[in-house]
């Protein structure tokens, strides 16, 4: 029975295990490959996806569970939110080796859509579930200001 | 399986075979400066497609891109746009016209200046080698544009100028773009002379560029190894023995093999390897095997056992790594004695991108597709992993998700792995792609090896240290690799000592020994290797003595320093930039360290506060750093906030333990890593300054540690000689 849901608001349809992880489900039968495998216990968020808006962690989520639900990745996520987001990182030069970003950015642009003007706890509370062992934690803190403030026009 | 042998094109490969087909080998060639009869084949060859390719590092397109070509592995460090910033400048080109390109595997073209014929990147040296390289090879693109415009305007070369991209002759009026004369600087001779730029005339050489790769890792395009996935390729996971050195008994695989997706299960040296049509079979696969493990040779010593026999060997004079003076006598003649004695444990790497690779074996060739950090070591591993010749191991090496010193290793571990299991199958062409997960990565060895140290002081009678003896126990990370010759002397290796051997103060009788230990953990560099536990002992221990001899921790070493003006500078700066000796509230406190590695100076000051209950949070970090020549301001300072943040993540939660020989931990949820709510502030200074430019991307960790202890000294009046310190319950 495949699984049916909107990827990127593209209706998708995958005939696949439905215990797999949608992190797999992703990379592997879906070829979208910026959303990172890090931990593969909901750990470190890398694997960080939005699920109906809400960030998720893809590497714990059985891709059964999303039946008729919107998943956005970094390869579709947009609106001002994300765009805000991507101009600051890019301003500030936040990425090092890269791999974490694209959690970083889908819980930075959940943040700022939910709370437009979060202070340093609630950026420091929203974004302790996404590791980045390059430690580019001062400048992610920096970046989304920045986009807070881009958002506010 | 499908036995294709027919990849469709990745980025990384497509950019190979475009770059064999411009005739690579002639280029390398070519890259002699004076070599004018072999330029010329060269540049027929380049000329034929109309791009211009003077050297093997650089191309320039008729569409006006400039594309440098980059020997070193982007793991982060920025290193895309430090080369590319090099070579820019001496072309006079115009930032948003240069593109980035990793090079292929050719240690005779690409290698590690500092390293001799071996590519491959690591001790901070990729900026350090590369600078006269690349100015060199930017300066001899321009010359030839240079000579393409005079000759096509009927000018003289003296009177063009070059800026921006632009070459442009003022008496006429004329000008052009770099692609509109590539075709024809193709067909000119390299001059053989070729002036570099005045530093005072840099235009993008210490100003703010933007970072080459920020687009593509911030929309999910940027390429990993991981990200590699041709079709028909199986996922490999292999199961390993929970002891080091342990060997395959037997092994049921019927369970693995009657899952879905499942292909095939083979034995390979390092365990037994699961193949399938992804990684969630492959996983299923494996956690359905019933190994049975041979532990005759296993290491079976837990952490407290090593721990005992280290402390018993401090006890013992280790082999000289450093004499001076008569350490015994001053000893035994000083005014004061303190000693001290500090624990380091086993430290994993943990890069966010697990290691991986995807290998294509054939009889006659490899294919690899890794984050790779030491291509010339991996092509002679593959090649003799699979029977082949180096020159037949092509690597193509993308992004690294982070590596900390992981990637390197003289066993090629994973390398090897994926090329073992390619063999195993047959050599049948079947892309497959070696995949370790977190637990795999965190217990998986190779770590900084677990330290102890031991140190005793003498103070005259005025409070100045007049004798220091330092022994340090571990196992070293060059024993029984290739690199031994060079780096162990008379029994010390290098990277077990360095940092402390080398201690920089003015102390008349000082001796360092080392007992280098045999343990069965296989261990590896870690980012700043020796610095990561040599600093911290003698930074915290100097503190130590600063205090029973009545000094201050600044004064001291300044003065203790004399004659040092890089150490001094650094040292000044951060002082001044954290007004040092200004009052802080109660519970906070503050404290300094000095560190040289790499020919790079860093000094940091660590504001702290310890909580009643003893927990340390470090509010802010004021961190100087001379680096000579600073070719990307904002990447050394990346570099240096996350240096502090890594090296901050092991003094607080780092520890790799063994029980029975077995790891203990497993996941980040036991191998605790710094999340954004512990990330202090941090402010980095650069030492303006003409010396040749010197490495940054281990250097930020090497003096946090010990500037953190010392502060947390000043704020509770405890000395932290445990780590991590959630060890003592201080984290």
């Amino acid at each position: 029975m495949p699984v049916s849901f909107t990827l990127n608001g593209k209706p998708t349809s995958l005939d696949v295990d439905p215990e797999m992880p949608l992190l797999w489900a992703l990379r592997e039968n879906t070829g979208l490959t910026g959303t990172k495998f890090g931990c593969g216990a909901g750990l470190c968020g890398a694997c960080t996806v939005h699920v109906d808006g809400e960030p998720t962690r893809a590497c714990i989520t059985p891709v059964g569970t999303i039946d008729g639900q919107q998943v956005t990745t970094i390869e579709g996520v947009d609106g001002p939110a994300a765009a805000a987001v991507r101009t600051a990182w890019r301003q500030l030069d936040v990425v090092q080796c890269g791999y974490c970003q694209s959690g970083q950015i889908m819980a930075a642009t959940a943040l700022l859509r939910q709370v437009p003007r979060p202070d340093d706890a609630g950026i420091d509370a929203a974004m302790s579930g996404n590791i980045c062992r390059c430690a580019t934690y001062v400048r992610i803190r920096a970046a989304i200001h920045r986009a807070a403030r881009i958002l506010e026009g | 399986m499908d036995g294709s042998r027919e990849i469709p094109p990745t980025p990384t490969r497509r950019a190979f075979l475009q770059s064999s087909a411009a005739g690579f080998a002639g280029l390398v060639l070519g890259f002699t400066w004076t070599g004018k009869g072999r330029l010329g084949v060269n540049a027929a060859q380049a000329a034929a497609d109309g791009r211009f390719a003077p050297n093997a590092f650089v191309r320039i397109a008729g569409d006006n891109t400039v594309t440098v070509v980059i020997k070193h592995l982007e793991m982060g460090q920025g290193i895309d746009t430090g080369l590319a910033t090099i070579l820019a400048e001496e072309l006079d080109a115009d930032w948003a016209q240069i593109r980035s390109e990793t090079a292929p595997a050719d240690a005779a073209v690409y290698n590690n200046l500092n390293w001799g014929p071996v590519q491959g990147t690591g001790g901070s040296s990729s900026i350090a080698n590369s600078y006269p390289q690349l100015r060199q090879a930017g300066a001899a693109a321009r010359a030839l544009l240079v000579s393409a415009a005079a000759e096509t305007w009927g000018v003289e070369p003296a009177t063009i100028t070059v800026k921006q991209g632009v070459i442009a002759h003022a008496a006429s009026g004329r000008s052009a773009r770099f692609g509109e004369l590539a075709a024809k600087a193709a067909t000119l001779p390299i001059p053989a002379e070729l002036p570099l730029k005045e530093p005072r005339s840099f235009t993008l050489i210490g100003t703010r560029l933007p970072r080459l790769d920020s687009a593509a890792k911030t929309d999910g395009t940027a390429r990993f190894a991981l990200d590699i996935m041709p079709p028909g390729t199986l996922v490999a996971l292999i199961r390993r023995p929970d002891r080091f050195h342990a060997t395959l008994k037997s092994v049921e695989a019927g369970a693995a093999r009657a899952i879905a997706g499942v292909v095939d299960v083979v034995t390979v040296p390092a365990g037994v390897a699961v193949l399938a049509k992804g990684f969630w079979a492959a996983k299923q696969g494996r956690d359905a095997l019933a190994v049975e493990w041979d532990e005759a040779a296993a290491e079976k010593r837990g952490s407290a056992e090593l721990l005992t026999a280290y402390q018993a060997l401090a006890a013992t004079p280790g082999l000289p790594a450093r004499r001076e003076g008569d350490v015994a006598a001053a000893l035994a003649g000083a005014a004061k004695r303190i000693t001290a004695s500090y624990q380091f444990p086993y430290l994993a790497h943990a890069p966010m991108e697990p290691l991986n690779c995807v290998v294509v074996l054939t009889p006659d060739g490899c294919d690899i597709w890794a984050g790779d950090q030491f291509q010339t070591m991996d092509q002679a591993n593959a090649a003799a992993t699979a029977g082949l010749k180096p020159e037949q191991v092509r690597i193509h090496t993308v992004y690294a998700g982070g590596s900390f010193g992981r990637r390197a290793n003289a066993a090629s571990d994973y390398i090897v792995e994926a090329v073992s299991i390619a063999k195993a199958v047959g050599a049948n062409g079947t892309p497959i792609k070696l995949i370790w997960t977190r637990e795999d990565d965190i217990k998986g060895g190779r770590y900084r090896p677990m330290y102890y140290h031991t140190l005793e002081g003498g103070l005259d009678g005025d409070g100045n240290p007049v004798a220091w003896r330092h022994r340090i126990i571990g196992q070293s990370i060059i024993a029984g690799t290739p690199f031994a010759k060079g780096f162990i002397k008379e029994g010390i290796d290098h990277t077990s000592v360095e940092g402390a051997a080398n201690l920089p103060y003015a102390i008349p009788n000082l001796a360092v020994e080392l007992h280098t230990t045999e343990v069965g953990v296989p261990v590896l560099w870690w980012r700043s290797v020796g610095g990561t536990h040599n600093a911290y002992a003698t930074e915290a221990f100097l503190d130590e003595l600063g205090e029973a001899g009545g000094q201050d921790p600044l004064a001291l070493r300044r003065r203790l320093l004399a004659g040092h003006s890089r150490h001094q500078g650094v040292l000044d700066l951060a002082a001044a930039k954290s007004d040092w000796g200004s009052a802080l509230s109660a519970g906070r406190g503050r404290g300094i360290a000095v560190h040289e590695d790499f020919h790079t100076f860093v000094a940091q000051v660590a504001e702290v506060t310890v909580a009643p209950s003893g927990k340390v949070r470090v509010d802010r970090i004021v961190c100087a750093v001379d680096c000579g020549r600073a070719i990307n301001p904002d990447v050394i300072k990346a570099q240096i906030e996350g240096g502090i943040g890594y090296g901050l993540a092991a003094l607080l939660y780092g520890r790799v333990t063994l029980a029975e020989g077995r790891v203990e931990q497993s996941n980040f949820h036991d191998y605790q890593v710094l999340r954004i709510d512990e990330m202090p502030k941090i402010e980095v200074h650069i030492v303006p300054s003409d010396a040749a430019p010197t490495g940054v991307g281990e250097l930020g960790v090497p003096a946090l540690g010990p500037a953190v202890a010392n502060a947390v000294y000043a704020a509770s009046g405890k000395r932290i000689r445990v780590l991590p310190f959630e060890e003592t319950g201080n984290a």
